[in-house]
């Protein structure tokens, strides 16, 4: 034990002590800070101010064109080429002439510009006539944009949840999102450092160090304390990301003026919601009543997203989350040392890649596919109890709420799992970390399961 | 009293049989050659004597117990194949290393302090190992390898990759360990390299042991009662007792190889040459370990 001890300890400090260690833990937090932040910014700040000039003939959109804080509206008088000559002398985005047209059959609408038109402009443009027609059209027929307001439905679902303790208000989104989140760390963390393990086995062979080693301490000793020091690395820098995060938004959102919210997930999900809530209210061309139910709507949306928080089982998400992180990585991890200990270099890795990647892939494709959409479907339930898929499919479905025995289940194979691939693996190891040049295939290290050392 | 007795040794792989029924004591406080060509069978033998693999048949036993997994920390192996971890630094290594065979931190780090003053490494203690020249790396390894002070040193091709001053600090080392009580075996392919050193050796060839004991004994029993003369004069033997293998004349200057027959003992021949010639040099050509080795292997061939 004391043994196991010390390999964990040179596997643990060695990485955490590298340069690409602390480059990666400082910069990850970073960048997510950036890319939380960067959307709302880019938004408040978007692009510049744009000036058309309108030269309208039909004169159907005097004064109609409603001036926004980027997009403004200057008429013009006189015939086109008068237009023309007046616009080539200033610098404004562009020239929209409008024809002698009737609203039954808006065609002819030009717009000049000194470089071409962006399409952004263009539909910009697009919309805020189309608008206008449709008014004048309503009015034509004699309804008008209020009364047709009022018709419009706006649904909204709340949906609760009926479970034994009571009824739970709770948002599809936010219990897709917490699993989801929670299954792609996972997915990643077992190809990260299952590599990890992988390339470190191979390093010890090339070097021919494992020899000296394991005239020291059993290569089954060897292999655990990889393992086990490698994942003490990740968890480190997933705590150090966490906390580091937290801290990078907070301060970024200082720096820029945008309010911190509390934590960085409801910053996001906020922020998220606040550019949905934007993008609406920049394509529609609407009163600043409108506007002003956006917002309200959006502030609902916000307390919803923290409700519907406060009502996951945040406890037992965070159980499973460790457990099947832990589970996954030393079911997966074993079997990376075992490819390790099986190859002479990297560059032979691949065909044994193949059968540890293609589970991973696949439960991680069908959590979004097909368990997101019916989470206790038979895909979903078998995928969730099959150890191979179920770190990453089974997260994915806990935020929905699964039943205690399938939990159970899944958790006592997961346990059952990781010893057979350890088992497996073992065995593979402590033959193949001696054996040099020798190009292996499948047939070999079956062979090399049943070998007496 | 032997600190190692192999009985018996059987070692098969997939597709051919390593060792073969091998048998051998090891005395204590000799330094031991385990020799013989490559691919002969050495390194699975020591492979075995380690604990990295397990013997099909037989058995081994370490000062008279069967080996047993703590009889390790008691071992000190240093394979053919050298190999440290390149990104760490030389203090960690060596202390790492210490450890893993049972040591605890005070008693290793005060071992490597001992260690680096000796063999002259001291500057180097905070250098990564992939800094380090090839020598320098041999140095190191070879400390690792004894820091926990064995009382079985295992060294496999010991002094390939050394340059002959290092070699010789090397060798040096090995003969005060064995003073201190311990015993060495040496493995290697490289028979003129060890010969001097080895006060007992075992030959393997082809899975097989080919023969043991005392270097001694066993050139004693294969010399050819052979002796070289070098001198002035003109030498012409005709005694029938006294037989010339090779000789030859240079300016005067005679050198002869010739073999005793019917009993006759060297100071017959000595009595024999002084009236007939000048003798510059006498000496008894002993077979080298080599030539034992190649003589037993075609022998063993030939029956």
């Amino acid at each position: 034990m004391h043994k196991i001890w010390l390999i964990i300890q040179r596997e643990y400090l060695t990485r955490v002590r590298k340069k690409s260690f602390i480059i990666m833990t400082l910069l990850t937090p970073l960048l997510l800070a950036t890319f939380m932040i960067l959307p709302g910014l880019l938004i408040t700040m978007s692009g510049d101010e744009e000036t058309i000039m309108v030269l309208d003939e039909s004169g159907l959109f005097a004064d109609k064109l409603e001036n926004k804080k980027d997009l403004k509206f200057v008429p013009l008088a006189g015939s086109l080429e008068q237009a023309k000559t007046v616009y080539q002398e200033t610098d404004n985005t562009a020239l929209l002439y409008i024809p002698k047209i009737s609203i039954d059959d808006p065609k002819g609408i030009t717009v000049y510009g000194k470089k071409n038109t962006s399409l952004q402009t263009q539909i910009r443009l697009e919309e805020a006539l189309e608008k206008e027609i449709e008014n004048q059209r309503f009015i034509a027929s004699g309804l008008d944009r209020a009364t047709l307001d009022k018709i419009e439905a706006n649904v909204k679902l709340n949906t609760i949840n009926l479970s034994e303790e009571g009824e739970k208000d709770n948002n599809a989104v936010i219990t897709s999102a917490a699993g989801v989140a929670a299954a792609v760390i996972i997915y990643f963390f077992i190809f990260l450092y299952g590599v990890q393990i992988m390339r470190g086995v191979i390093e010890e062979k090339t070097n021919r160090i494992v020899e000296v080693i394991i005239s020291s301490v059993k290569p089954f000793q060897l292999m655990m304390g990889k393992i086990i020091g490698i994942a003490a690395v990740g968890l480190t820098q997933f705590l150090l990301w966490i906390i580091l995060s937290f801290v990078a938004v907070t301060a970024v959102s200082a720096a820029f003026g945008i309010d911190a919210a509390p934590s960085p997930m409801e910053q996001y999900q906020a922020g998220k919601v606040a550019a949905e809530g934007e993008s609406i209210a920049s394509q529609d061309d609407e009163a600043p009543e409108q506007a002003a139910a956006n917002s309200d709507e959006f502030a609902n949306t916000i307390k919803d997203v923290k409700q519907s928080f406060a009502n996951l089982p945040l406890l037992l998400i965070f159980g499973c989350f460790l457990f099947y992180f832990l589970g996954g990585y030393l079911l997966y991890g074993s079997l990376f040392g075992a490819i390790g200990a099986a190859v002479d270099n990297e560059t032979d890795t691949q065909q044994f890649m193949m059968p540890i990647t293609i589970p991973l892939v696949i439960s991680f494709i069908m959590s979004y596919s097909v368990v997101l959409k019916n989470p206790d479907g038979a895909v979903a339930f078998w995928m969730s109890i099959i150890p191979f898929t179920s770190p990453i499919v089974m997260m994915v479905r806990v935020p929905f709420g699964v039943p205690a025995w399938e939990l159970l289940l899944s958790m006592g194979l997961l346990i059952l799992g990781f010893i057979f691939t350890t088992w497996i693996a073992a065995r593979i190891y402590r033959v193949g970390i001696l054996m040099y040049g020798k190009k292996i295939n499948y047939k070999e290290l079956s062979k090399w399961l049943f070998y007496r050392v | 009293m032997s600190i190692l007795k192999i009985d018996s040794v059987t070692k098969r792989y997939a597709s051919h049989t390593a060792l073969d029924n091998v048998s051998f004591t090891i005395p204590t406080g000799c330094i031991f050659g385990l020799l013989g060509p490559n691919g002969a069978g050495k390194t699975s033998l020591i492979r075995i004597i380690t604990q990295i693999t397990g013997a099909d048949e037989g058995e081994i036993y370490f000062r008279g117990e069967r080996l047993k997994p703590h009889h390790i920390k008691d071992m000190g192996y240093l394979p053919e194949e050298r190999g440290l971890y390149k990104k760490m630094k030389v203090g960690e290594q060596l202390l790492y290393l210490a450890q893993l065979k049972g040591l605890s931190k005070p008693d290793a780090t005060a071992r490597i302090k001992g260690w680096i003053d000796r063999l002259e490494i001291r500057d180097w203690l905070g250098k990564n190992i992939e800094d380090l020249s090839k020598g320098m790396q041999q140095k190191v390894q070879f400390i690792a390898t004894v820091l926990h002070e064995p009382s079985l040193i295992i060294l496999d091709e010991p002094f390939s990759g050394f340059d002959p001053i290092n070699a010789n600090l090397i060798k040096d080392e090995i003969l005060r360990l064995r003073d201190n009580g311990a015993t060495i075996i040496f493995s290697t392919h490289r028979m003129e390299s060890v010969e001097e050193l080895c006060d007992n050796i075992a030959l393997i060839n082809r899975s097989k042991k080919v023969l043991d004991g005392p270097v001694r004994e066993i050139r004693n029993a294969y010399k050819t009662d052979t002796y070289q003369v070098i001198g002035n004069g003109h030498l012409l033997i005709t005694s029938p007792d006294f037989e010339v293998l090779e000789q030859h004349e240079n300016h005067g200057v005679f050198r002869a190889n010739v073999k005793l027959l019917n009993g006759a003992t060297p100071n017959n021949l000595l009595r024999y040459l002084i009236e007939r010639v000048e003798v510059h040099s006498f000496v008894e050509l002993v077979p080298s370990i080599n030539d034992i080795f190649i003589r037993k292997v075609t022998e063993t061939h030939h029956a």
